[in-house]
């Protein structure tokens, strides 16, 4: 499916992971803008490589969610000079073939401006955002800004949040629900925590919004035992890793490759 | 003579129950971060609502911290400067600062809520001593996060905390001061959850931290009314105090929020200056005042005080500015290295560089204070900066 087939009045990112997800499980790399002079190939190559869609980090100067390596990313992202008008306005220029989610802090959005900044992730191809450090309690003005542009903001659960906090967290979200796969930052690790499989099928329970696993995984492995109860996975810090180690453009898809072939082995293409 | 734990004034009360000041405060923080906030605002609003928690406080307060602290009378600086100035005497606490008040409120609590392990963020190392001291009296295991080259400007009160048994970690990231501090206990917040009580060192950080750490400062501004009336006969015409993050300011600020007559200053470094300029920023869990560039990146403080050196200031600040109940000006290194300087021969009071900040504002606006009685919040003492004053003099 390409995201020019559908228009901003009829686009929903909630019905396209569900009709993606329904022959396999969802891949979502994560790309920092502005990480390397060529980020954009870094997407082209990512969704080559088989990415249902990709988050696009906008890099913020006090990165209070991530682990060393998104920190470290963002840093060399900020010293070549990225902001969020520029990363939006390099996306605008591209055509992509899948839905983006920019992630980022909320301070930059609100900084921006709700209204223009939703106006503007439209223009660059976002289907919806990603801001941690929003959680639902402080959400409704930017909520509101972001689905009078068709923007869905996606909100995360933990795996200590409340079965009562949960069922608000699922009403609220937009997109897919982010389950956050342990407590601890942003990173790639060698195992992921059943505690991922656990929150997944608690949200699974409640609702048919798509549920995406991210943080700690680093490979087809730790993918394939984080999607077992989930739609799908984000993969971020270990290409991340890899960009900031210097590997090529293809090295770097190579890793959502081996993801991508993982999943389908195990779940189905 | 012990003082009775008051009331929270009506100007600075608690906020409401999603933690704003106004517009300012919140709990901007990650999901994993949610249900700890939660569950630390319940056992903070339980714990205060049971008087055996509070005389177990006060007791603590005034029999370990060494409280109540003498308001002392400056006459010598007071007639140089040609007004009446009074010293509020944190500097006298147990630990050397004002920080021990909220670490004793906030370690009875953790302890209370079963929590084993105490983290924190330190900035000159004073929240940091205080900290580590409070876990060795609890018998609770500590982690001090502190930005590295804080680490190097305070190596003094490093080998204190690693002396009284707690484990310093150097924040690594960014400027390696207190800003990144914060950001690193809160990752390590998040992992450690389950065991570990994040104890905040000033009126900073989501909800419930920046009225909590307010609440326990309070018995600052309590006691300093009651003693400037017995020395006095009558209130102060000005409070004043230096404000980085500024739980100091908030505790003597909250003593005097209801008495109209009292002007509140906050005395703030000219390189971390945040009070009511531009528009307000989301970080560290808080909506607040904070120094950052066009698009909304956090600008990094830079002041000869590690304590201030903080880009931004507490939520309750920013409303007090913006309702213009306190005032916030900013003083430079320069003008505090001499308030430091002259306090300590016309007094023999070597304050902290971090009180010195309000000092510096008196004696810069002291024509306009002529006569009147002025209120200083001493926050600390200045053994700990000695070492660098005198590197820097001597330069």
């Amino acid at each position: 499916m390409s995201a020019s087939m559908t228009t901003s009045n009829t686009r929903s990112l909630r019905g396209y992971l569900t009709e993606r997800s329904a022959s396999g499980r969802l891949l979502m790399p994560y790309v920092t803008a502005g990480v390397r002079g060529d980020w954009l190939e870094l997407i082209d190559a990512c969704i080559d490589a088989g990415a249902d869609a990709i988050e696009v980090g906008i890099p913020f100067s006090d990165p209070a969610i991530d682990g060393e390596t998104i920190q470290q990313a963002s840093v060399v992202a900020l010293d070549a000079g990225m902001t969020p008008a520029q990363c939006l306005s390099e996306l605008a220029k591209r055509e992509f073939g899948v839905p983006l989610i920019a992630m980022t802090h909320y301070n930059l959005v609100y900084r921006y401006g709700h209204e223009r900044f939703a106006a503007d992730l439209v223009g660059a191809g976002c289907w919806g955002t990603i801001l941690p450090d929003l959680p639902l309690d402080v959400a409704g003005d930017w909520i509101t800004a972001a689905n009078e542009h068709d923007i869905e903001n996606v909100l995360l659960a933990a795996p200590v949040t409340s079965d009562e906090r949960l069922v608000e967290v699922v009403e609220n979200t937009g997109g897919f629900v982010y389950v956050v796969s342990t407590m601890g930052t942003t990173g790639g690790r060698d195992t992921v925590d059943d505690a991922a499989t656990v929150l997944a099928r608690r949200v699974k329970a409640l609702s048919d919004v798509p549920a995406i696993v991210g943080f700690g995984i680093s490979n087809a492995e730790t993918a394939v035992t984080a999607a077992e109860a989930a739609d799908g996975v984000i993969i971020a810090s270990a290409l991340m890793r890899r960009v900031l180690n210097g590997d090529s453009t293809d090295d770097v898809a190579s890793l959502v490759s081996e993801i991508r072939v993982g999943l389908d082995e195990a779940y189905g293409a | 003579m012990a003082m009775p734990i008051a009331a929270s004034p009506k100007n600075m009360g608690a906020p409401n129950d999603l933690g704003f000041f106004g517009e300012f405060g919140g709990r901007y923080v990650g999901e994993p971060l949610i249900e700890a906030c939660l569950e630390l605002e319940t056992a903070f609003t339980n714990a205060w609502a049971d008087p055996s928690f509070r005389q177990e406080f006060l007791d603590l307060l005034n029999g370990y911290g060494g409280r109540p602290s003498p308001t002392t009378e400056c006459a010598n600086l007071g007639e140089m400067l040609g007004l009446r100035l009074l010293l509020k005497r944190e500097d006298l606490n147990h630990t050397g600062s004002h920080k021990i008040n909220n670490v004793l409120g906030q370690a009875l609590l953790a302890k209370r809520m079963g929590k084993t392990r105490l983290i924190a963020e330190t900035g000159a190392g004073q929240h940091g001593v205080a900290t580590a001291t409070a876990a060795a009296l609890m018998g609770m295991t500590c982690t001090v996060y502190m930005g590295e080259v804080d680490m190097e400007r305070q190596a003094l009160n490093v080998f204190r905390m690693r002396l009284l048994g707690t484990e310093v970690r150097p924040a690594m990231s960014g400027s390696r001061t207190l800003k990144d501090a914060v950001n690193e206990a809160m990752r390590a917040w998040v992992s450690e959850v389950g065991d570990t009580h994040y104890c905040l060192g000033s009126v900073m950080g989501p909800h419930p931290y920046p009225w909590m750490v307010r609440t326990f400062h309070e018995i600052i501004g309590t006691e300093a009314r009651q003693q400037v009336l017995d020395l006095t006969g009558e209130l102060p015409d000005l409070a004043v105090a230096c404000v980085g993050g500024g739980s100091n300011a908030a505790g003597l600020f909250a003593g005097f929020a209801d008495d109209p007559s009292v002007r509140l200053i906050g005395a703030e470094p000219a390189g971390g200056a945040a009070a009511g300029r531009g528009v307000p920023a989301i970080v560290h869990g808080m909506k607040s005042y904070f120094m950052q560039d066009e698009v909304g990146q956090i600008l990094e403080a830079e002041s000869i005080s590690a304590g201030l050196d903080y880009p931004g200031l507490g939520p309750e600040h920013s409303h007090l500015a913006k309702t213009q109940r306190a005032e916030y000006y900013s003083v430079t290194d320069e003008e505090v290295l001499e308030a430091f300087q002259l306090l300590s021969r016309t007094e023999g009071i070597i304050p902290a560089l971090e009180s010195a900040h309000a000092i510096a504002w008196v004696m810069k606006a002291k024509d306009e204070l002529a006569g009147q009685t002025v209120l200083v919040n001493m926050s600390g003492r200045g053994d700990k900066d000695v070492q660098q004053v005198q590197e820097i003099l001597e330069q």
